[in-house]
């Protein structure tokens, strides 16, 4: 995704995510990875203070 | 983190000039239960298509506004890529399509007691969507009334 067209749509809740374009969750056979990529969208569900755009650290 | 200034010119050129729309106020949602009692859906922009179903239209004019729902017994590894757009890298996707349709992984976190189930539906849309009038006012909100029809509490939009 590209945080300045997020920044722009304004979607509730957005994780900013440091990989190219088509590797949303990080890498191709690393569960382990994207496991954490799902778990940081989940703990975005709470907030309600929107538009939330927070960035994940890997 | 993809930056816009890193992108070939013209999609930067493209993106720069195309008229994002904003819904205004964000509409928004709070959890009604907690996230372990949760069930949860994939929404994925990738274009994956389930086996037997029709592809996405690479010519649509405007782009294709369907989607495809897949059900949550699918193996993962036989859903298709059928994005027609060469503006992103589709390599990765190739190799694993639980990059784009994280569906092991939510599979995973419901045997965890993370969230409480894994939605028996999930959709695919596929993006390049330069047009989104008749998605917006007809096919978003048929894919939102599947979710609310198998009462999903969370879903997840995986962008491409």
């Amino acid at each position: 995704m590209l945080p300045e067209v997020t920044a722009k749509v304004g979607p509730p809740r957005a994780l900013a995510v440091p990989w190219p374009l088509g590797f949303p969750l990080g890498a191709p056979d690393d569960p382990a990875l994207q496991r954490r990529v799902l778990v940081a969208m989940l703990e975005l569900l709470p907030r309600v203070d929107v538009p939330v755009l927070e960035d994940f650290s890997p | 983190m993809p930056r816009i200034e890193e992108l070939p010119l013209w999609l930067r050129a493209l993106l720069v000039a195309y008229p994002w729309r904003r819904i205004a106020p964000v509409p928004v949602a709070a959890l009604q239960r907690p996230l372990s009692d949760c069930r949860v859906a994939l929404v994925t922009t990738a274009g994956l298509v389930p086996p037997g179903a029709e592809p996405f239209d690479a010519h649509a004019r405007g782009g294709d506004v369907s989607y495809r729902v897949i059900e949550a017994g699918v193996s993962v590894p036989r859903l298709a890529d059928h994005h027609r757009s060469n503006s992103f890298d589709h390599s990765g996707i190739a190799k694993d399509r639980n990059l784009a349709l994280p569906l092991d992984r939510l599979r995973e976190l419901a045997a965890e007691r993370v969230i409480g189930d894994v939605a028996p539906r999930h959709l695919s849309f596929m993006g390049s969507i330069t047009a989104p009038g008749r998605l917006v006012g007809d096919s978003a909100p048929k894919a939102a009334a599947l979710l609310q029809e198998d009462g999903v509490d969370v879903a997840l939009l995986v962008p491409v």
